[in-house]
């Protein structure tokens, strides 16, 4: 019984780190109805940026997101009126295609800097510190991940409906035009929505480093727990995000205690189970 | 007044016809005239073509973006050798076999990632395919994670001698190749494919025309899964050897069909075919760079969808005025002076 | 006479291949009130997208206090204070009535209009800031619209059609309220299928067919009969 508790409460604070990947996407889409197919490489090109800034400077990898946060942000804007802007638009193509393009050339560009080994970020004891409750012990990392994807989460939510950005954001997607006619420039909002984006990633990078070892290779993956996150939790929803991310998190934790072997099959048999009978998400947001 | 006439064959699209004619008996010579590894490079370039065209009718034409078609490749290659090593099948009875499975398997997944719209639908397709390789990957009676190679006894039984076996999967992926072609241009030509332009031009006003949509697009996403699963077979028949990693790669079944597409020219029948030659003609001379050669084409891709969407070919055509193959009506007013 | 706060040279502007506006020419000086009227598909909300900057022109065809903003973007015309309350109101369905008005007033300029003073105007709007700006009726989503367009202290403003789709009762109300707006100096122009409203309100007025200008005088110079013809195209 214990056991399985345990699976649950290690499913749970999992599920932090997928809403993590997770709520880039959600608020890319929610702001230019973008879904950017390089989300996961770009999870990692943080992970190797935050491995890059704590050999160069031999700091903690938590002193190093202080600057793989804004060097992401700033990734984002240039990325966005640079190239992504470009391809927004009714046609669904442009953005999906050029998307993938720069998937494509982020993972090679990884593999042609880092090489293909394994790496990790080292966080020194906190890695292995952790609490006991009751029977059950439960690592300080991932407990703090899970607080971080909720403050994260928190945090958007009040930028998006409390603050002049967050009003900025939702004016655009209700309207480019007449967003426009207010003085808002969208290539700019954009830019700024895929800066915020990005600086997320960059925490999500930092934390998947840490906990786990990653390669060039495993961005794919990252961007379909977040997809899944997103489409469980509902579209629109960012709390809906973290439930989402929650329930990816025990689905794997509960096929992984099964079969190691059944870890990534098990989420995404949940997703699909989640897709077969409701198809808009467990919470999505109510239609006015 | 006499009526404008109103025709599909042009002198361009005569001459194509003959061209082609001519050069598919060159081709399909190949065994007599070209070397082995150049044999080997040709049969891999018409399994590309085919793949091409199959994602560019889902993609171009049907509105249906996956990046999860290597799902049925992979299925493919994986039940020519299950259905030979276990059901005793000969390899080409095992492909076709493989291809008519996937018809039905895709029937319920499309029942689920229909569901998705757009982009997302992209990313759900990816998701089915991740799916299919853990799945193989927990098979262990066909190697697991590691895969497997085919047995020598089924390797010999499709023909004798290397050479012939070699020439064989050579005119087996030459014959995929003009199946697919002529299948998909003919679809396009037939009723069917008219209510697929129509949806692509408008989904609201095709569908007030009376063509259900949702059905017109499982039929296309059925049909496709059918023979790329059917072209997956081929390609690992072609190989020999079967892993989770190498048949469910979006790298090799994805990446490269979407780039060779996208450059060639998305939404017309000639741009695979361009967009093909021009994959290899990349690959065979970047192909010492490795890694830097994947960014060239990431980069290639990316500048043509931006500035060129229509593809190297839709520069052509709006050039010359070109249309090899047919499929367009032109409206040609006769002589003006005529009362 | 002082050069005009707003002109329009020989202005064209396009859909595609489907040309819109032929060559139109606009003097509108400061202060003045100037109705555009027009059957359907004239050319009157294409006028405003391109004045606004929702559409692009040549950079001269369109000049505000001299300045040839023809192809700026709508958030820089914004900046130089000229605002439009778009055809059909257009408010922003995530955003509350409170929101709606304060994103108006972004561009930040100075003047007498603030959140303060809208809700003087239309003080309903004030019991409602709270409310999704959906819940509105047609008529209070119109003020909203206004509101929003007045936050931005424009010296410009245009009106595109706002009695359309409403109660005659709702816009008596808002046409009231229009000399309140316009008396404080602020230029205007009104576009209008209701002649009658539109000229009401106006000193001058143009009428526009067919993508051309078919009328222009002052608002008591121009008869019935010589409406009826620049508007239809016929003479009655």
């Amino acid at each position: 019984m214990i056991e399985w508790i345990n699976v649950l409460v290690q499913g749970v604070l999992l599920g932090g780190l997928y809403a993590l990947f997770a709520a880039g996407l959600s608020l890319i889409f929610g702001v230019m109805r973008l879904v950017n197919i390089a989300h996961g490489d770009l999870i990692i090109l943080a992970a190797y940026l935050g491995l890059s800034t704590t050999i160069m400077f031999g700091v903690h990898p938590f002193a190093a997101a202080l600057l793989v946060l804004p060097v992401m942000a700033i990734i984002g804007y240039v990325l966005q009126r640079g190239i992504l802007n470009q391809t927004l638009g009714p046609d669904i193509l442009p953005p999906l295609l050029v998307t993938f393009g720069l998937s494509v050339i982020i993972q090679n560009a990884l593999l042609e800097g880092y090489s293909a080994d394994p790496q990790k970020l080292s966080a020194g004891a906190i890695e292995t510190a952790s609490v006991n409750v009751g029977s059950l012990t439960i690592g300080i990392l991932p407990l703090l991940t899970f607080a971080i994807a909720v403050a994260v989460i928190a945090g958007l939510q009040w930028m998006f409906y409390s603050t002049a950005l967050g009003r900025g954001f939702r004016a655009v997607s209700d309207n480019q035009d007449i967003a426009q006619l207010m003085g808002l420039n969208k290539a700019h909002v954009f830019g700024l929505a895929m800066a915020l984006a990005l600086a997320v990633t960059g925490i999500a990078g930092i934390l998947l480093g840490i906990r786990t070892s990653f390669d060039p290779s495993i961005g794919g993956g990252r961007l379909i727990f977040g997809f899944e996150a997103v489409i469980i939790g509902g579209l629109g929803n960012i709390w809906g995000t973290l439930a989402g991310g929650v329930i990816l998190g025990v689905a794997q934790t509960i096929g992984a205690k099964i079969d190691p072997g059944w870890q990534v099959l098990a989420g995404h048999i949940a997703f699909l189970v989640v897709l077969a009978i409701r198809p808009n998400g467990l919470f999505p947001r109510v239609q006015h | 007044m006499r009526s404008p006439a109103v025709y599909r064959a042009t002198r361009a699209s005569r001459i194509a016809m003959v061209v082609a004619a001519l050069g598919l008996i060159v081709l399909a010579a190949a065994p007599w005239w070209a070397g082995r590894a150049d044999l080997r490079l040709m049969g891999e370039v018409f399994l590309y073509l085919s793949l091409a065209c199959l994602w560019n009718l889902m993609a171009g034409y049907a509105g249906l973006v996956s990046v999860g078609q290597q799902a049925f490749v992979g299925f493919g290659g994986y039940m020519l050798f299950a259905l030979t090593i276990f059901g005793g099948l000969p390899p080409i009875a095992a492909i076709l076999i493989g291809g008519l499975l996937a018809a039905l398997l895709s029937i319920p997944i499309a029942s689920l990632i229909f569901r998705l719209k757009g982009a997302y639908f992209a990313i759900g397709t990816w998701v089915v395919a991740e799916v299919f390789r853990l799945t193989f990957a927990q098979i262990a009676s066909l190697g697991g994670g590691s895969g497997t190679s085919l047995p020598v006894g089924i390797v010999r039984s499709l023909a004798d001698g290397r050479s012939a076996r070699e020439a064989l999967s050579y005119w087996l992926a030459l014959g995929a190749a003009i199946v697919v072609v002529s299948a998909v241009y003919l679809f396009l030509r037939s009723r069917r494919g008219l209510a697929l332009t129509a949806i692509r031009d408008s989904e609201v006003a095709a569908s007030g025309l009376g063509i259900d949509i949702w059905r017109t697009k499982l039929e296309v996403y059925v049909v496709t899964s059918a023979f790329t699963a059917i072209i997956g077979g081929l390609i690992f028949l072609q190989k020999l050897r079967i892993s989770p990693d190498a048949a469910f790669s979006v790298n090799d079944w994805t990446a490269f069909v979407i780039f060779i597409v996208v450059i060639g020219g998305i939404g017309t029948l000639e741009g695979p075919i361009i967009g093909t030659l021009l994959f290899f003609l990349l690959r065979e001379t970047l192909a010492d760079f490795g890694t830097i050669y994947l960014m060239v084409l990431g980069v290639v891709a990316i500048v043509v969808m931006l500035k060129a969407p229509k593809g190297v070919w839709g520069l052509i055509r709006d050039r010359y005025d070109l249309e090899l193959f047919p499929l367009s009506y032109r409206i040609k007013l006769n002589d003006p002076k005529d009362p | 006479m002082s050069d005009p706060i707003l002109s329009l040279s020989k202005l064209n502007a396009y859909y595609g291949d489907f040309q819109a506006l032929y060559g139109v020419d606009m003097d509108i000086h400061a202060g003045e009130v100037v109705a555009i009227i027009g059957a359907n598909g004239a050319g009157k909300s294409t006028l405003m997208r391109s004045i606004s900057g929702l559409m692009s022109n040549a950079s001269d065809q369109v000049r505000f206090k001299g300045e040839a903003i023809g192809s700026l973007r709508a958030d820089e015309v914004a900046y130089r204070g000229l605002a439009l309350v778009p055809e059909g109101r257009q408010l922003f369905p995530s955003l509350s009535v409170e929101e709606n008005l304060m994103l108006g007033g972004k561009v930040g300029r100075a003047g007498p209009w603030s959140l303060d003073t809208v809700f003087e105007l239309f003080p309903v709007l004030q019991e409602r800031r709270k409310q999704a700006s959906t819940s509105l009726s047609g008529g209070q989503q119109q003020m909203v619209a206004i509101g929003r367009a007045l936050m931005a202290n424009p010296e410009v403003i245009l009106f595109d059609e706002i009695s359309l789709g409403l109660a005659p009762v709702i816009i008596k109300t808002i046409y009231d309220a229009l000399p309140g707006i316009i008396g404080g100096g602020m230029t205007a122009l009104v576009v209008e299928q209701d002649i009658s409203k539109a000229l009401e309100v106006s000193s001058r007025v143009f009428c526009l067919q067919e993508g051309r200008v078919s009328l222009a005088g002052a608002t008591h110079d121009v008869t019935r009969d010589q409406i009826t013809a620049a508007y239809f195209g016929v003479v009655a």
